[in-house]
């Protein structure tokens, strides 16, 4: 399905600040939501993001703490069980290694080890991706780790207006539900809508309708998907192209409806492939009834089997680029 | 052994505190001139840290660094060619282009690695410590980490393993004040982070960080503690960092009049009052000179070397032929 925008209820802003609105909106809406993280007070967060927050909401609500991931997280699920909505934020993606304990053995399972008795209603805010220079440990995309989880809720917003709407959406959810922003998207603008307006969790939107391919990418693949997309309608090849936007829950039958009518996928991730969650999306596709109709194996492109580099050559040659979405999709339609 | 009196002494703990200077502000140069990309991480103001505390090392020994680790790198006598051209991602940096500032390391020199994950460094620390010690050797490890460091749950497991274990390991913190923007009286409750070693019943010592000799006597006695297999001590050298976090600091969290007290307790300048009766002016001047030099000729070099290759990529993720 694809999200609808008024667009007389819209503005341009950058993802950072849409995402710094919605913050501040569920804040002004609900006297539990706090945030907490390293430097999200007077620096305003490594990205930026949480800016001037701390001066609207003091610094109770907007809450500076050491740089103990493990801790942070942790005091999220213990306040979140005790009534509150804390807000985490985690500097970047790669720091939630640190934290994973929290995440993954506490957040995720508490509501069912409890037998229901307990909720964790909070949200984990970090980015992830590549691009940047910042090399091995500050590059990674790491959404399969998460997807892995059952009692985890992922989100990918590839989109300012999505980056509030999905958090929006996130907060109200009464489980844990883990939001990987990307550091490229944050200065990239778009039309955001003035109100508190939800984007709903499990939906996944078709940014680009065309008969020959359908193209899925996450994160910030989806404006590079959209960009070849463009370059191969000039080359008489037209693309479909989807964007899941919340692994778990996934919306997989928009997926399956848009390769059945176009018999090719080319799944796009910025993550290692071996392992990546465009593999799940690959299996939900074939265990389907677009099985039938594909004309073509479906086809993955991915990051490479590697850590992030430094170089900016190398960390370019790492990570699928416009062009490599070009080749692989018309190289799918051409021949097959 | 007294760094103000003895002159090589004297001059060497000069030299390595300007060479990371230079080095320094010539890599910040590079950055704003967009000559060098991804982000940085400088220790102005910090030089005497590394400097003092390297000098109470031996061939052999082992250091842990971390994000703020040139002058780390440096102080155990890396080559700055290959430091800058790590930093311009060339196929002869140190981690052929792949690390760049955060990874930065001379394995050589017994450099384990810079981090770019904050406590990264101190388990690993104990780690080599503990291998030094099951080959029944001499070497030490120190491990360099900031204040923001000693909030992290990876740098108290590492602590207690090196003291239970009696390990060969010298923990020496940087407090440079903040970690990023918090500062270190809102993120501790105790007034010297030393303290916090006897919660792990090891020596716990606080100094002077921009005094390389406090810092060398503080770095030598628990070297020698950890030689003679007395186990880790915790050296805490107060420092104050002159430039921002990183690219992206805005200084909002601190004042131009803090900034600038500690700039006035300058390590070099300071240092070179103490020396001033033990090298005279035209040395103290060559130490200055030459740092610059080598800095420029490590420019000069890595710029014209090959950049960084993409071919061979993922050859490089696994050790051993066996891919
Ligand atoms: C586990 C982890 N958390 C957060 C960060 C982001 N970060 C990098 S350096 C830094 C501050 C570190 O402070 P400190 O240890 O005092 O060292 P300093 O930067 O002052 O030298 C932070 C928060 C990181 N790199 N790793
Ligand atoms: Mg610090």
């Amino acid at each position: 399905m694809t999200a609808v925008l008024d667009a007389t209820n819209t503005r341009t802003l950058t993802y950072a600040e849409a995402v710094r609105e919605a913050l501040g909106q569920a804040m002004e809406a609900d006297e539990r939501v706090f945030l907490l993280g390293e430097d999200v007070g007077t620096y305003g967060g490594a990205f930026g993001v949480t800016g001037d927050l701390v001066h609207r909401f003091g610094e109770e609500r907007v809450r500076d703490t050491p740089i103990s991931e493990l801790g942070i997280v942790g005091a999220a699920v213990g306040a979140a069980l005790a009534g509150m909505r804390p807000i985490v934020e985690i500097q970047f993606s790669d720091f939630t290694a640190q934290a994973m304990d929290q995440i993954v053995n506490q957040a995720a399972k508490i509501h069912f080890m409890l037998g229901g008795a307990a909720t964790v209603p909070m949200v984990l805010r970090t980015p992830g991706g590549s691009g940047t220079g910042a090399a091995a440990q500050h590059s990674q995309s790491l959404e399969a780790w998460f997807a892995h989880v059952p009692g985890l809720k992922v989100v990918m917003p590839a989109t300012p207006a999505d980056a509030k709407g999905l958090l929006l959406a996130a907060i109200d959810d009464p489980n844990p539900v883990i939001v990987l922003e990307h550091k490229l998207l944050y200065k990239q603008s778009g039309p955001v809508p003035d109100g508190a307006e939800r984007v709903r969790l499990g939906e996944t939107a078709v940014r680009r309708t065309g008969g020959d391919v359908t193209i899925v990418a996450t994160g910030v693949m989806v404006s590079r998907a959209l960009e070849a997309a463009e370059t191969l309608a000039s080359q008489g090849i037209q693309a479909s192209v989807l964007d899941p936007r919340t692994l778990r829950p996934l919306d997989d039958q928009t997926i399956v409806d848009s390769v059945t009518a176009t018999g090719r996928a080319l799944l796009v991730q910025e993550a290692p492939k071996t392992g990546g969650f465009m593999a799940e999306i690959a299996a939900r596709i074939v265990e389907s009834s677009a099985f039938g109709h594909l004309r073509a194996p479906v086809a993955r492109l991915c990051g490479l089997d590697v850590p992030i580099p430094y170089a900016p050559q190398l960390e370019r040659a790492a990570v699928p680029q416009v062009e490599d979405i070009v080749r692989e999709a018309s190289e799918l339609v051409n021949r097959w | 052994m007294d760094l103000t009196k003895d002159a090589a002494a004297a001059r060497e703990t000069l030299r390595t505190m300007w060479t990371i200077r230079r080095f320094e502000e010539a890599v910040d140069d590079l950055f704003a001139r967009g000559l060098m990309h991804g982000t940085m991480h400088l220790s102005i103001g910090q030089e005497a840290v590394p400097a003092g505390a390297c000098l109470a090392l031996r061939e052999g020994d082992y250091i842990t660094s971390t994000h703020r680790g040139h002058g780390h790198c440096i102080a155990r006598g890396a080559e700055l060619d290959a430091m800058m051209a790590e930093l311009l991602a060339k196929e002869t940096g140190y981690c052929r282009g792949r690390g760049g500032s955060m990874h930065i390391a001379d394995v050589a020199t017994g450099n384990l690695g810079a981090n770019g994950i904050v406590a990264g460094g101190v388990p690993i620390a104990a780690g080599a410590g503990l291998a030094v010690k099951l080959r029944g050797g001499e070497q030490v490890v120190v491990s360099f980490f900031g204040d923001g460091a000693v909030n992290e749950g990876a740098w108290h497991e590492g602590v207690n393993l090196a003291a239970i274990w009696d390990l060969p390991v010298v923990f020496v913190c940087e407090n440079n004040h903040y970690g990023m923007s918090m500062s270190v009286g809102r993120a501790f409750k105790v007034q010297r982070l030393a303290e916090r070693a006897a919660a792990y019943g090891i020596p716990g010592v606080t100094v002077d960080g921009n005094d390389p000799q406090a810092v060398h006597d503080a770095v030598s006695d628990a070297v020698h503690r950890a030689r003679a297999g007395q186990g880790p001590t915790l050296v805490e050298a107060v420092t104050y960092r002159w430039k921002g976090h990183s690219k992206s600091d805005k200084n909002l969290y601190r004042t131009r009049e803090e900034i600038e007290s500690w700039r006035e307790q300058d390590p070099i300048a300071r240092f070179e009052r103490a020396v001033a009766g033990t090298l005279s002016e035209v040395d103290i001047a060559a130490c200055r000179d030459e740092a610059r030099d080598r800095v420029r000729e490590a420019i000069r070099t890595a710029s014209a070397a090959p950049d960084a290759r993409a071919d061979s990529l993922t050859d490089a993720v696994y050790a051993g032929s066996d891919r």
